[in-house]
C-alpha cells in the first residue's frame, strides 16, 4: 500500500500531504523534513527510488514539483510511477495545463481529485475520464448549493432592508 | 456587505501569505487570520465555516498548529449541505489522525452519511472512513460498508471495496464477512470495481487463510480468464496507457494470481499460459509495459516451478539489467535478489553485469548491487568476485566505502579458501580503505597471521611493502607495526621466502625506521603509538645492535602527555637498561593466538580482558616492604638450598622465595636498606610475586605487564633459576654521568657464603674509554676474587660493555652484609680519568 503522498516544491515547501498510515503530527513534520533533504538533493539522472527507514519512496519531478509516494518493500515501484503520472494527467485535464500555482491556490481541489484516485493507499479508478466526470459532478453540486444560499441571502437581505 | 463576513477570502489570504518577504511577516499574517478564525468559531459562525476551514487547512500545510479547528470539522460534517460536508471531511482527514479521540465523535455522522440518499455524500463518507478510521470505528461501521459493496452505483461499490480493505486490516476478525461479497466483485465488468475488488481479495488472502483457500478454489480460473481478456482486448481509449489497456488492472491481477499460485501446483498450472503470453507479448519500451513485465516476473518466480517460464523470467531480468534506464536496473536487481532463492544458477550467469552495477554512479543501484553480490558469493567464485569488489573499492566514494569495506571483509572471512589468499585480500583492503575497517576485523587478521606459521615471513614482508606506500591507513599501520615487531628478524633475514615473492632487502635499521615513522606520524593515534612502542621493545631484543637507538626513540615518549605512552616508555626503558637478561625471554615470539578462543570472545561469550596463562592479577602494593607474618618459618631456614621448580601459582612462589632466603631489593639504587634483624623474614616484595605470573608473553592486549618492580623480586628467567639456585635482581651498583656499573648477583648453590657477581660496565658518554681498569676493596670479613675483564676498551654510548666476574666470600654471612669500595680508571683520548665510589646497596643477607 501507499503509506503517504507528498508534494514538495524545489525549495522544500509542502504543497500537499496525504497520510494513509498512522503518523502523529510531530512524526509527520519529521518525515517531511527528512524526505525533503533526501530527495531534493538527488541528481537528475539517478533512479526514482530511494530506500528510507525500511520503506521505499518513489518520486518523480514535474517542473518545479516533486511528487513522492512511500510504499512497502514488496510493491511494484514502476506501477507507482504510473500512478503518479495518472494523477498528474488528471490534474492537467482538470486545471488545463496545470502549474504549481494552480495547486497552491486550489489545494483543496487537488485533494478532492486525489481522493477520487486513492483510498486507503490503493488505486481506485484507472480511467481518467471517470475521475474527471466524478469531480466535475461534485463541483457542480457545490456550485448549485452556493447559488441557492446566495439567492436566499439576497432575499433575506432584501426583506431585511424593506 | 454581508454582516457575517469574516474577512478575507481564501484566495486573498493565500496571496497575502505568499507575498510575505520574511518568516516573521508570514507569522504575523497567519496569527491574524487564526485570531479571526478563532473568533468566528467561538461566535459559532455558520456561513463562513467552510471558508474558514479551508484557510485553516492551508495554514496547517504551512506547518502551524491548528487543533482549535478540529471541532469545526465535526460541525461541518454534521451540517446538511454537500459543500460543507465535502470540506468538513477533507479537514477531518487532514487535521486529524486515527489516534485522536475526537475521531470517535464522527462515527454517528458517518453512519448517517453512509445511508444518505445522495450518493456523493455516501462517497465522501466512504472515502473518509477508508482513509482514517480507527479499529473501533471500523468495527462499528463494517456492516454498512458490507452492504454498500452491493450498491447499485459502481463508484460507490469501488469505494466500499477499498474501505473494506482498511477495515479488515484494522479488524482481521471481520475478514470472513467480506469473502463472499468480494468474490462477486471479481465478476464485474467495470474496471474501477474490478481493480478494487481484486485488491480487496488480495488483502483478504493476506489476512485470512480461509479466504485464500476459498479464492484459490473458486476464483482462479475466472481471474485467469479476465487477464486473458484484458491482454487480448482491442484498443480502449478510456483505459489505454502507452498502448496497453489498463496496465493497472494487469498488475493487480498478476499480484493476486501470484498469491493464489504460491505453494499450489494446480493453481500454478492454470496460469502458466497466460503468464507466458504476458511475458512475451508485452512491449517493454515504455514504463507501463515494464511495470507489467516486472510484476509478471515476480509472479513466475513465486509460483510453483515451471522450467520454461523461469527461463523466460530470468531472460527478462537479464534484459532489464542491461537497460540504460536506472529505474529498470534497480527493479531488476531487486527482483534478482528474490530470484536467488529460487534459481541461484541463473542469477550467477549475470554476475558480470551485477558487478558493473556496483560501480554505478547511482547510490541506490550501487547498494542494491552490493547486497546482491554478497548473496551470490560461494566458494567457487569468491576469488574473482572479491577481486572485482576490491577494484570498485578504489573507485567508490567515502559513504559507500564504509559499507563496501564491511561487506568485503565479511566475505573474505567467510569464504577464504587458504590463508595466504586471506592475508593478501585483507592487505589490499587495508591499503585501500583501512580507516573503514573495524577493530575486530584487523584483530582477526592478526590472529590468522599468527596461526599461519609458514606465512610469517611472507606476511611481514608484504606488510612492510604496503606500509611504505599507504601510511595514511591507520589499521594498516597497526597491523604492520605488530608484524614488524613480532617477525622483524624474518623480515631482515628474508626467512621463509615463498616462490612468488620478490626479494627485498630490509636492514635492521630500516625496520626500526618504519616503527619510528609510525610513532612520529602526525595522525597516529594512541593505539598505534602504543603498539609501536611494544614493537620497538621486541626489536630491541631481536636486533641488539639497534638497542641504543631504540632506547632513544622510546625515551622520547617519556614526557608524553598521554599516560599510556608515558608509562610504556618509562617501563620499557627500564627493561632495556636494567633487565637485559630477561628481555629476550620477555619479548620472545608470541605463542600462537588461539583462533577458537578469539572467535568465541568476538562473539561476546568471553570477557575481553587479557587473561594470563598463570595466576590471577594481584593487588600490587607499591613496593613498600612489609613483614609477612605467615611464611616466617621457612625464612630462617637458611640452609635450605633446594630450588623448587617454579610453579605457576603465586602462593608457591612466595614459599620458594622465602624458602631460599631471598630478600628483595628495593628498586632504585642507593636507597637505604630497611633495618635488619627481625625483618629478615619479611621484605617480601609482593610485586615480585605477582609479576612472576605475567612474565609469559601476553596476547594482543594493549596493556603492558607492570614491569617496574616486577623484576626486582626476581632475577634471571625461570629456567636459570633451576640451575643457579636463588636469584637476585641485577642492581646498578654505581652510576655516574659517564659510566654505569651493573652487578648481576647470584649465589653459588651449596655454599651460601659465596656470592658470584658479574659486573657489567656501560659507557654513558660519547667517548670511547681505553685502558679500562676496575679495582675493588672490601672489609676484612670479606674475601674478594676478581676474574679478568672481558676487555679493556669500553665503546661509547652504550654500544658495548665490559663484563668482569668476581667472587665474594662472606665469613660473616648472615650477620653482616656485603659492602665494597670501587675505583675505576680509564683513558679518554690519552687523558687519565679516575672514578671512585662505594657500593652499599647489596641485597642483605648475601
Amino acid at each position: 500500500m501507499i503509506h503517504f503522498v507528498l508534494l514538495i516544491s524545489r525549495q522544500g515547501k509542502v504543497r500537499l500531504t496525504k497520510w494513509y498510515s498512522p503518523y502523529s503530527q510531530k512524526e509527520r513534520t519529521k518525515v517531511i523534513r527528512e524526505l525533503s533533504g533526501l530527495i531534493l538533493t538527488r541528481g537528475p539522472k539517478l533512479c526514482n527510488f530511494v530506500e528510507w527507514r525500511g520503506l521505499r519512496v518513489v518520486y518523480k519531478r514535474y517542473a518545479s514539483l516533486y511528487f513522492c509516494m512511500c510504499i512497502d518493500e514488496d510493491d511494484n515501484e514502476l506501477e507507482i510511477l504510473e500512478i503518479i503520472h495518472h494523477y498528474v494527467e488528471v490534474l492537467d485535464r482538470y486545471f488545463g495545463s496545470v502549474c504549481e500555482l494552480d495547486l497552491i491556490y486550489n489545494f483543496h481541489k487537488a485533494y478532492f481529485i486525489l481522493d477520487e484516485l486513492l483510498i486507503a493507499g490503493e488505486l481506485q479508478e484507472p480511467s481518467k475520464r471517470t475521475v474527471a466526470r466524478l469531480v466535475a459532478a461534485q463541483d457542480s453540486l457545490v456550485e448549485t448549493a452556493k447559488e441557492q444560499t446566495s439567492s436566499i441571502t439576497n432575499i433575506i437581505a432584501q426583506v431585511a432592508n424593506v | 456587505m454581508n454582516p457575517f463576513s469574516s474577512g478575507t477570502r481564501l484566495r486573498d489570504m493565500i496571496r497575502a501569505i505568499r507575498s510575505c518577504k520574511t518568516a516573521a511577516e508570514e507569522r504575523a499574517v497567519v496569527r491574524k487570520e487564526c485570531a479571526a478564525i478563532r473568533a468566528a468559531i467561538s461566535e459559532n459562525d455558520q456561513d463562513y465555516r467552510h471558508r474558514n476551514l479551508a484557510k485553516l487547512m492551508f495554514i496547517h500545510m504551512l506547518g502551524y498548529p491548528t487543533h482549535f479547528g478540529q471541532m469545526e470539522c465535526l460541525k461541518l460534517i454534521a451540517s446538511s449541505g454537500f459543500p460543507e460536508k465535502r470540506i468538513g471531511y477533507l479537514g477531518l482527514m487532514l487535521l486529524l489522525d486515527e489516534r485522536q479521540e475526537v475521531l470517535m465523535l464522527v462515527t454517528n455522522s458517518l453512519k448517517q452519511d453512509l445511508n444518505h440518499s445522495n450518493q456523493y455524500i455516501i462517497g465522501l463518507a466512504l472515502c473518509a472512513l477508508g482513509n482514517i478510521c480507527s479499529a473501533e470505528m471500523a468495527r462499528d461501521l463494517a456492516p454498512e460498508v458490507e452492504r454498500l459493496l452491493q450498491f447499485r452505483d459502481p463508484n460507490i461499490r469501488k469505494k466500499a471495496a477499498l474501505c473494506s480493505i482498511r477495515i479488515i486490516k484494522k479488524v482481521p476478525d471481520l475478514a470472513e464477512n467480506f469473502i463472499n461479497p468480494a468474490a462477486s466483485l471479481l465478476r464485474e465488468k467495470h474496471h474501477g470495481v474490478l481493480i478494487t475488488g481484486v485488491q480487496l481479495c488480495t488483502d483478504l488472502c493476506k489476512v485470512s487463510s480461509e479466504a485464500l483457500e476459498y479464492f484459490r478454489e473458486k476464483c482462479t480460473e475466472g481471474l485467469v480468464k479476465t487477464l486473458k481478456d484484458m491482454a487480448n482486448s482491442p484498443y480502449a481509449p478510456e483505459y489505454d496507457i502507452a498502448g496497453i489497456t489498463d496496465p493497472f488492472l494487469h498488475i493487480r491481477l498478476l499480484k493476486l494470481l501470484r498469491i493464489l499460485g504460491q505453494g499450489d501446483a494446480d493453481a500454478s498450472d492454470c496460469m502458466n499460459d497466460i503468464l507466458a503470453q504476458v511475458a512475451t507479448k508485452i512491449e517493454s519500451n515504455k514504463n507501463a509495459g515494464n511495470a507489467i513485465l516486472y510484476e509478471c516476473v515476480g509472479t513466475i518466480m513465486s509460483i510453483e516451478d515451471n522450467g520454461g517460464l523461469r527461463v523466460l523470467a530470468i531472460n527478462i531480468l537479464g534484459r532489464f539489467l542491461s537497460n540504460r534506464d536506472n529505474n529498470i536496473r534497480y527493479v531488476a536487481l531487486n527482483m534478482l535478489m528474490k530470484a536467488i532463492t529460487v534459481d541461484a544458477q541463473a542469477v550467477q550467469r549475470h554476475r558480470a553485469t551485477i558487478l558493473e552495477c556496483v560501480k554505478d554512479s547511482d547510490a541506490s543501484i550501487r547498494k542494491k548491487a552490493l547486497d546482491l553480490v554478497y548473496l551470490l558469493v560461494n566458494e567457487s567464485n569468491v576469488k574473482p568476485l572479491t577481486k572485482e569488489l576490491i577494484e570498485s573499492l578504489e573507485a567508490s566514494d567515502q559513504e559507500f566505502k564504509g559499507v563496501l569495506t564491511a561487506k568485503i571483509c565479511s566475505l573474505v572471512e567467510k569464504f577464504s579458501p587458504e590463508k595466504i589468499w586471506y592475508i593478501d585480500q585483507m592487505l589490499k583492503v587495508l591499503s585501500e580503505a583501512g580507516n573503514f575497517v573495524k577493530d575486530e576485523v584487523w584483530h582477526a587478521l592478526i590472529v590468522v597471521i599468527s596461526n599461519a606459521s609458514d606465512l610469517h615471513g611472507y606476511s611481514v614482508r608484504a606488510l612492510y611493502r604496503a606500509f611504505q606506500t599507504s601510511t595514511e591507513q591507520e589499521t594498516l599501520v597497526r597491523v604492520a607495526v605488530w608484524c614488524i615487531g613480532e617477525y622483524g628478524d624474518m623480515l631482515v633475514n628474508n626467512v621463509g621466502m615463498l616462490d612468488i615473492e620478490e626479494p627485498i632487502t630490509v636492514t635492521e635499521s630500516d625496520a626500526v625506521d618504519a616503527l619510528e615513522v609510525s610513532i612520529k606520524r602526525l595522525n597516529s593515534d594512541l593505539t598505534t603509538k602504543a603498539m609501536a612502542l611494544i614493537a620497538l621493545l621486541k626489536l630491541s631484543s631481536r636486533f641488539p645492535s639497534c638497542s641504543e637507538r631504540i632506547k632513544d626513540i622510546i625515551l622520547q615518549n617519556k614526557r608524553s602527555f598521554v599516560l599510556e605512552l608515558q608509562q610504556r616508555s618509562i617501563e620499557f626503558n627500564c627493561i632495556l637498561q636494567k633487565h637485559q637478561n630477561i628481555r629476550s625471554a620477555l619479548v620472545e615470539r608470541m605463542p600462537v593466538l588461539d583462533e577458537a578462543t578469539f572467535s568465541g570472545r568476538r562473539a561476546g561469550s568471553l570477557p575481553t580482558s587479557v587473561s594470563t596463562s598463570t595466576g590471577t592479577a594481584r593487588n600490587l602494593p607499591n613496593g613498600i616492604a612489609k613483614p609477612a607474618a605467615a611464611p616466617v618459618a621457612d625464612l630462617l631456614d637458611l640452609s635450605s638450598s633446594d630450588a623448587p621448580a617454579p610453579s605457576s601459582s603465586g602462593g608457591d612462589f612466595l614459599q620458594d622465595l622465602l624458602g631460599v632466603d631471598l630478600s628483595p631489593a628495593s628498586a632504585p639504587p642507593g636507597t637505604s636498606q630497611p633495618p635488619k634483624a627481625d625483618d629478615k623474614a619479611s621484605l617480601v616484595n609482593l610485586n615480585g610475586l605477582a609479576s612472576l605470573t605475567s612474565l609469559s608473553p601476553n596476547a594482543t592486549s594493549a596493556s603492558p605487564a607492570p614491569m617496574m618492580d616486577l623484576l626486582d623480586g626476581f632475577g634471571p628467567s625461570p629456567q636459570k633459576k633451576e640451575e643457579n639456585g636463588p636469584a637476585y635482581p641485577s642492581l646498578v651498583a654505581y652510576e655516574s654521568s659517564t659510566l654505569r656499573m651493573t652487578f648481576n648477583i647470584s649465589k653459588q648453590p651449596g655454599n651460601p657464603q659465596i656470592t658470584l657477581i658479574q659486573a657489567i660496565f656501560t659507557n654513558l658518554s660519547p667517548n670511547v674509554y681505553n685502558d679500562f681498569l676496575f679495582q675493588a676493596a672490601v672489609p676484612k670479613f670479606l674475601q674478594l676474587h676478581l676474574d679478568p675483564a672481558s676487555s679493556n676498551t669500553l665503546p661509547a654510548s652504550g654500544n658495548g660493555s665490559i663484563i668482569q666476574s668476581m667472587k665474594v666470600t662472606n665469613s660473616q654471612h648472615g650477620k653482616k652484609s656485603l659492602v665494597m669500595r670501587i675505583r675505576i680508571a680509564y683513558k679518554i683520548n690519552n687523558k687519565d680519568v679516575l672514578e671512585e665510589g662505594q657500593v652499599s646497596n647489596f641485597p642483605r643477607d648475601l
